[in-house]
């Protein structure tokens, strides 16, 4: 016996040894000093990207309500009447030029000159008119864009008219929709404007595409080809991203970063940006204690967000105090974020005074694939319980929180995170008493009133008002305990450049190129 | 032959009831393939719009039926997580990488096995083998996922031996490094039980002959032993292959293989039932029908099962 554990140690001294040596030469491949956080570089034209993605297409149906990471993806391929740029605005794509009446109730769009499809085929107003019915279709009967929408017409044969029912200066948005030839079905042959279109695509395993030599904007795209390769395991991909078989990845954890910045510093640029969502740990305010006032109070005090950023974001995140990210300045309240300061004993104060002197058990439920948020709910727990609140912590499957929390509003707290388009409604929305979408089950009539208030307001700054005071509302009765902006860190080859960050859901690969010399 | 029949019949039940239980299993956990499809940015009139679509709304012994009727003549759907895609096209993309994955894992763990097991014998009670030992149950003890992050670090990052996830179109340099994670703990186990029925074979009295006959070691070994001590280790490969195919849902994981194993993860998770049927059907059919063919060798090797059936 004896023997044997000698012998066993000797291997595990061989093993270490190894492992340490390999350790020390990464080393010296440090340059010490941080890479130049950006340099001027030259575009060249062509070249392969493999982007690399943990998350499973749903879909190549632009109309098709999808998850985040597909919207990202398509963002290539597809593109509306307008479409979303990276700060934020909406710029005119499949139309060349647009204009709102001063009520905000007709929306007149000139088609932009000689645009073709990917298949080389013009675009004409019959393909408009089949896309919009057919996602008119798809959104449903009762949705708000069907609602909305009073009349489609065509004045010319280039113009387009939208008349709405009611005023609405956040319709625009909703023209992001994609423009796909008269009678296609993207199922089966994805076919738009994009600057990408599609050329293999192999269900759960990538998706090919080559650029669209008809696109609109000039010397755009760079590359020849791009691959999303779907790679199911985090830890796979990230092994992939050091082999080279895959040149960008999304969402690093900090310690991803340092690694590669150890081993690899120059073979790969950092992006540092933002997610676009609202992390936050969402309250169910029917249940039990929580749906007392002071207690969501008590939770927001008791809750360190900087530690939380410090900890799992290398303090890169913003710190936010409400449901809309930073992102969008116009609709962005920063005063929210200040509501709460990180503060025990009035945390302690607070449920005293609601009557849980002794605490109370909480039950925080989040989806077990997503790390970040895990970790967050435990970062959140071990804080809670210096005021008191004994935590358990559940973790379920991605299709069980669906169902169980989102669906079914079963559950108490949920750390998870939100993102949404342009559009400050969808944001805001789904805080309204009847929102289909309230799986917080907020419930407060000031708030109602000023969701109505500003969904009928047609002057920006007007509406923007509305949606601010929205936001304090939701701090001030602390709907759900707001933590932030989570940073995404990039690592791209540095053979390429070009990254763009975007305040919606895009990976936008048409301003990515390989760097002229590399 | 009747025996054989009773088999037979018996077998295909197993199968038959098996589809059943997954199919009522995958109804009880909650989540469906719409909401797993849509995530949170639909409302709930769209999810309900696909539910309809995806025709979840049907009672289980409905769409159960529904599914073993198009399973018998060989139609085993849609996925419902890919929109058109049918279950034929993906497994018929997956299954041969899956297929060449064991195929090499089994070769592996057969071709490795047998000379160690012999090598342990030889020097039996000694330093090599003692080391051999602890070695095998390191081995087995190893985290079948660990093993795979370690093979991909040393042969994948290190030694450049293969590029990690740069998979194409069957490749056999590739697969060997996921074929070796998933052998290796089977190995350990086949040399372990091929050793212990050398041992028991080395005590019979014809070795005793043999060694007076003044055969070598080598010789015993080889010509006598082995021949006899591998009769129960077929039966015990036969197991093993089951447990391959266990093994590649997480070495297709680690080492990013288009195989089975890594659709069945996406499927379950996506709630895509139809594919998570088609997928356990194969492995079900697959075990069974080995379990089977044993027993068909055994009647062949051993005459006196054969009179008795």
């Amino acid at each position: 016996m004896k023997r044997s554990l000698a012998i066993l140690l000797a291997f595990g001294l061989i093993l270490s040894a190894v492992l340490t040596g390999c350790a020390s030469d990464g080393k010296k491949e440090e340059t010490g000093e941080d890479a130049p956080k950006h340099t001027e570089t030259e575009p060249s034209y062509g070249g392969h990207l493999v982007y690399g993605m943990t998350q499973d297409l749903v879909s190549l149906d632009p109309h098709e309500s999808t998850d985040a990471g597909t919207r990202s993806v398509v963002f290539n391929i597809y593109e509306g009447l307008v479409k979303p740029s990276s700060s934020g605005d909406l710029i005119a794509a499949v139309a060349e030029d647009y204009q709102i009446d001063q009520a905000g109730t007709e929306y007149v769009f000139t088609l932009r000159e000689g645009i073709k499809f990917q298949n080389g085929q013009e675009v004409t107003l019959k393909d408009i008119e089949y896309s919009f019915n057919r996602y008119a279709e798809f959104s449903g009967e009762n949705s708000a864009f069907v609602k909305s929408v009073k009349e489609l017409s065509f004045p010319d044969e280039k113009t387009v008219r939208i008349t709405l029912t009611n005023p609405d200066s956040e319709f625009l948005s909703e023209l992001t929709f994609a423009i796909i030839p008269d009678g296609n079905d993207p199922n089966e042959n994805p076919i738009g404007t994009g600057p990408y279109m599609v050329t293999e695509y192999k269900a759960g395993q990538y998706l090919d595409l080559s650029k669209n030599q008809y696109y609109w904007v000039e010397k755009e795209p760079y590359l020849d080809t791009v691959r999303f390769k779907f790679i199911s395991d985090v830890n796979t991909a990230f092994t992939e991203l050091q082999a080279g078989t895959i040149d960008v990845l999304n969402y690093l954890t900090t310690a991803q970063v340092e690694a590669l910045k150890k081993s690899a510093g120059d073979e790969f640029r950092i992006v540092e940006g933002n997610m676009n969502l609202v992390h936050a740990m969402y309250l169910n305010n029917q249940a039990g204690p929580l749906s007392d006032v002071r207690v969501r109070q008590a939770l927001c005090y008791a809750v360190d967000r900087d530690a939380i950023n410090s900890f799992l974001f290398a303090g890169k995140s913003i710190i936010i105090g409400s449901h809309m990210t930073p992102q969008l300045p116009t609709w962005y309240e920063p005063a929210a974020a200040s509501v709460y300061t990180y503060d025990v004993q009035k945390a302690k104060d607070l449920l005293e005074q609601a009557g849980y002197k002794d605490g109370f058990d909480l039950t925080i439920t989040v989806p077990s694939a997503y790390s970040q948020h895990v970790d967050t709910a435990q970062i959140i727990a071990d804080q809670l319980s210096l005021v008191g609140i004994r935590v358990t912590i559940k973790q379920v499957e991605w299709t069980v929180w669906l169902s169980d929390v989102y669906k079914g509003r079963d559950y108490e707290a949920t750390v998870i995170g939100f993102d949404g388009k342009l559009n400050p409604s969808d944001w805001m929305a789904k805080y309204g008493t009847d929102a289909p979408k309230n799986m917080m089950n907020y419930s407060n009539a000031e708030y109602d009133e000023l969701l109505e208030k500003a969904l009928k307001a047609v002057d920006t700054e007007e509406k923007a008002s509305y949606y601010k005071q929205m936001q304090m509302n939701l701090a001030e009765n602390a709907a759900s305990v707001y933590i932030e902006d989570p940073a995404d860190f990039v690592a791209m080859n540095s053979q390429f450049d070009g990254y763009v960050f975007y305040p919606t859901t895009a990976w936008d690969v048409s301003k990515i190129y390989q760097i002229s010399g590399k | 032959m009747q025996a054989i029949v009773k088999k037979l019949f018996s077998l295909i039940l197993t199968v038959l009831v098996i589809s059943f239980l997954t199919f009522i299993i995958f109804s009880i956990i909650p989540g469906n393939a719409a909401l797993a499809k849509l995530g949170v940015d639909a409302s709930p009139e769209q999810i309900a719009a696909m539910e309809e679509k995806l025709q979840l709304n049907d009672p289980v012994i409905i769409r159960y039926g529904r599914w073993l009727f198009g399973a018998l003549r060989g139609d085993f759907g849609e996925s419902l997580q890919y929109s058109g895609v049918t279950v034929g096209e993906l497994l018929g993309s997956r299954l041969p990488v899956t297929m060449v994955l064991a195929g090499i894992s089994f070769l592996l763990i057969v071709l490795l096995s047998v000379p160690v097991a012999l090598f342990c014998v030889k020097f039996r009670d000694r330093l090599p083998d003692r080391i051999l030992t602890v070695l095998g149950q390191v081995m087995m003890a190893v985290p079948a996922f660990f093993l795979g992050i370690l093979i991909t670090y040393i042969f994948g990052l290190l030694l450049r031996a293969f590029r990690p996830g740069a998979y194409e179109g069957l490749s056999l340099r590739y697969l060997f490094f996921p074929a070796l994670s998933i052998a290796i703990p089977k190995i350990a186990m086949t040399v372990r039980f091929l050793k212990s029925s050398v041992r028991g074979e080395l005590s019979q009295d014809y070795v005793r002959t043999a060694r007076a006959h003044g055969a070598s070691e080598d010789q015993v070994l080889k010509n006598h032993v082995l021949r006899n001590a591998l009769i129960p280790v077929i039966t015990f490969l036969a197991l093993v292959i089951g447990e391959i195919l266990a093994g590649s849902i997480v070495a297709e994981q680690v080492f990013s293989v288009p195989g089975l194993g890594r659709l069945l993860i996406t499927s379950i998770s996506a709630r895509d039932y139809p594919v998570v049927q088609a997928i356990v059907m194969y492995i079900t059919t697959v075990v069974v029908s080995l379990d089977f063919l044993v027993d068909l060798l055994y009647r062949l090797v051993d005459p006196r099962l054969r009179r008795g059936g």
